[in-house]
């Protein structure tokens, strides 16, 4: 089975990066088309942008281009201007000032991975297109699954390689467009599934952007999020272990919270630390809520999170002794648009 | 690519879907280009359906390839063209490019659904090749309803779906699609403008997309563990634990039992637990049942099957003392209820199971 096999970015530079883009007005635009292994033909869609943009009255040129290939990679590039690689040490690398003399609307650059020689300049070629973007040029460009980071575990562990150059995840989820660039062919591998999974992340965090930015409320999720409810009295362990399984299964998120309890024996609070440990051990997050209604901290939690499913336990009455009302049908009645899913007590399972 | 096959030995056609999440996203295009790839390299393709839409580059692509006239039908006075499923049976090509996989057929068609007709060229021994978008997948139907407001009518089965041999991804950006759009390339400009205003929401466009990345990698996913015999079909050999897994859901007349069935039905298949639908009632003559809930009864039975759940009746005096001895009878590991007064009866009797109460997904 094939569990998240990426880990988020560092959400402080992600931070970083987004908060430097959103203060600057004039940055270019960032396009970056994603393959899963090489010969998908990422490079002549990108290619073939450039040369509709050219058409459509755009500025073009290639700041990069690897080698000038054949047949219809050959072709479309030749409408296109090149501004030449430079080259030292037995490297090729991107003239930045070239590019940024030269003035274009749009530079498209291959190989976005690749690592510059030692010397005065960038130490990589993102960082030259950092420098491009920051310049009020748009950039196209292109990379492998392979090269991002933070995918590079997941590459090796099913390709037993790693690639020697890479660019930090970061810096591709910032990318105000993302396209992935299935191949055409009957091909069902990890890589291409861990491909299309990342960029259905990178697609959810630029609506999530997106939202914020308009201040829009989204209760509705594309990926499920599950919320395990857990009490001290709960059958956490199977619980969890459902939970996890159903995320992994749906390539979706875990999380588990409780309604902390100002009046909680000493026996409950040992069940309940129990059960957090073992959230530990599992790598599970896990939130505490607070709240005189404990219904209404879970819905609201809920949906602030974007949940899909809540899972909690049947009604057990010295648990829930606090609620008047059976707690369960309170929770179902307000969980509206969220899947409810019911465990039984460990005594009656 | 396809091989000749002797006669009485016929091969079952490949099926290979383009996969996109708006009109526009260019998946007839690259379709075509494919088409256009087979047919330079000596094949005998046709075009079985086309829906230009007006749209001249995609157009452009069909230079030089056959196509099998369309059928015509006559439906309450007025005439409709369908794809003549049978003329290219007869014609035999060894592909046959077949837009809208998700189409459904003007009443009186010989089969109902384009995905029909598509499996009926497929079993002619005629690879097929064809378009859809995200949000014709059954599953998906109540969650495209929430996210985006818009109930879609026409949709394919999922199994359908994870048959296919092939699926390609036709992704492009939200923000090209809409310049796309805007250049009156995918819609004349008033209805251009009356989508730009309903649908074509950047929102529900980069939901959409989210979804249909999702959606393939999830066929990806299922097709490599298949492929790798991680996890066997359900009720074969007894050695893994996921086989166990039987997930049965309560049919009622109530409308909310579609959006029940099909949700039931994909946590099912991700789960890849057996899936049974049981109907219980109090005499066998569903005599208690005025005729628009028997038909709503009917409809909600014939709708699990073509997901290909498994339905059962059962006669009982008490529904819910009946659903439950039947779940466990059936180490049914959840019982999925849709959310309304019968539930919380249910939930009560039933507290040694796991239950699911599906949520009624709305705008």
């Amino acid at each position: 089975m094939h569990e998240r096999a990426f880990c988020r970015p560092n959400p402080d530079e992600l931070l970083r990066l987004l908060s430097a883009q959103e203060l600057n007005e004039s940055r270019g635009r960032l396009k970056i088309f994603l393959g899963y292994a090489s010969r998908v033909g990422k490079s002549l869609r990108m290619f073939e942008e450039g040369r509709r943009r050219q058409e459509r009255g755009q500025d073009v040129i290639v700041g990069a281009v690897q080698a000038k290939g054949s047949g219809e990679l050959a072709e479309v590039l030749s409408g296109l201007e090149v501004v030449p690689l430079l080259h030292r040490d037995g490297r090729d690398y991107l003239d930045v000032e070239a590019v940024l003399k030269r003035r274009p609307q749009v530079c498209l650059v291959d190989e976005l991975a690749s690592d510059n020689p030692p010397g005065p300049q960038n130490r990589a070629r993102w960082q030259d297109v950092e420098e491009i973007l920051e310049h009020g040029i748009t950039v196209v460009t292109a990379i492998n699954l392979q090269h991002i980071r933070e995918q590079q575990d997941a590459v090796e562990r099913i390709t037993g390689k790693r690639a020697r150059n890479c660019v930090p995840e970061a810096f591709i989820r910032c990318a105000d467009e993302f396209v992935l660039v299935d191949a055409p062919v009957a091909d069902f591998s990890e890589l291409r599934e861990v491909a299309l999974l990342l960029a259905a992340e990178v697609v959810e965090s630029q609506l999530q952007r997106y939202l914020d930015l308009h201040h829009i409320q989204a209760s509705w999720g594309t990926q499920e999020r599950i919320l395990v409810c857990i009490t001290p009295h709960s059958d956490a362990a199977t619980m969890m272990q459902s939970g996890k399984r159903s995320a992994e299964r749906f390539h979706g998120q875990l999380v588990v919270a409780y309604v902390a309890q100002d009046d909680i024996t000493r026996e409950d609070q040992e069940n309940l630390d129990r059960h957090l440990e073992l959230a530990r051990r599992l790598g599970v997050e896990y939130h505490a809520l607070q709240g005189r209604d404990p219904i209404g901290s879970i819905i609201e939690f809920a949906r602030a999170q974007r949940v899909t499913q809540i899972f909690v336990g049947h009604s057990r009455q010295s648990s829930w002794r606090f609620w008047a009302a059976n707690p369960l049908d309170r929770l179902i009645e307000a969980a509206d648009g969220i899947d409810v899913r019911i465990f039984p007590h460990p005594q009656n399972a | 690519m396809p091989e000749p096959h002797a006669a009485g030995q016929q091969r079952r056609g490949h099926l290979k879907i383009y996969l996109g999440y708006a009109a526009g996203v260019g998946k007839t295009y690259q379709m075509l280009e494919e088409a256009q790839r087979l047919k330079a390299a000596g094949t005998d393709v046709v075009i079985g359906y086309f829906e230009p839409h007006g749209r001249k580059d995609t157009i452009e692509m069909t230079i030089r390839l056959e196509t099998v006239p369309r059928r015509r039908v006559e439906h309450r006075g007025t005439a409709f063209e369908e794809m003549d499923t049978e003329a290219i049976v007869r014609r035999h090509p060894q592909v046959c490019v077949v837009d809208e996989f998700a189409h459904s057929n003007v009443p009186g068609s010989a089969r109902g659904k384009r995905w029909e007709d598509v499996r009926a060229l497929q079993d002619a021994g005629i690879d097929v090749l064809t378009t859809i978008n995200v949000q014709h997948i059954e599953s998906l139907n109540d969650q495209v309803l929430q996210g985006t407001g818009i109930r879609v009518r026409e949709t394919v089965p999922d199994w359908m779906m994870q048959e296919a041999d092939e699926l390609v991804m036709v992704d492009v950006t939200p923000r090209a699609l809409l310049h796309r759009l805007e250049r009156g390339v995918v819609y004349a400009p008033e209805k251009a403008q009356r989508a730009l205003e309903n649908f074509f929401t950047e929102t529900n466009l980069t939901a959409l997309r989210e979804l249909a990345l999702r959606q393939a990698a999830h066929q990806v996913g299922d097709r490599r563990e298949e492929a790798l015999s991680i996890v066997p079909q359900p009720a074969s050999a007894a050695d893994n634990p996921d086989r166990h897994e039987t997930i049965v859901i309560h049919l009622t007349a109530d409308p909310s039992t579609a959006m029940l069935i099909r949700r039931g039905k994909r946590v099912a298949d991700f789960l890849h637990a057996h899936c049974v639908a049981v109907y219980i009632e109090h005499d066998a003559n569903w005599s208690d049942l005025s005729p628009s809930e028997k038909e709503a009864v009917e409809k909600h039975l014939s709708f699990s099957r073509n997901l290909h759940i498994e339905t059962k009746f059962l006669q009982g005096d008490n529904v819910p003392e009946t659903l439950v001895a039947f779940a466990r009878a059936q180490k049914t590991t959840q019982l999925f209820l849709a959310r309304d007064a019968g539930a919380k009866q249910i939930v009560k009797l039933a507290r040694d199971m796991e239950i699911t109460i599906v949520a009624r997904r709305r705008r």
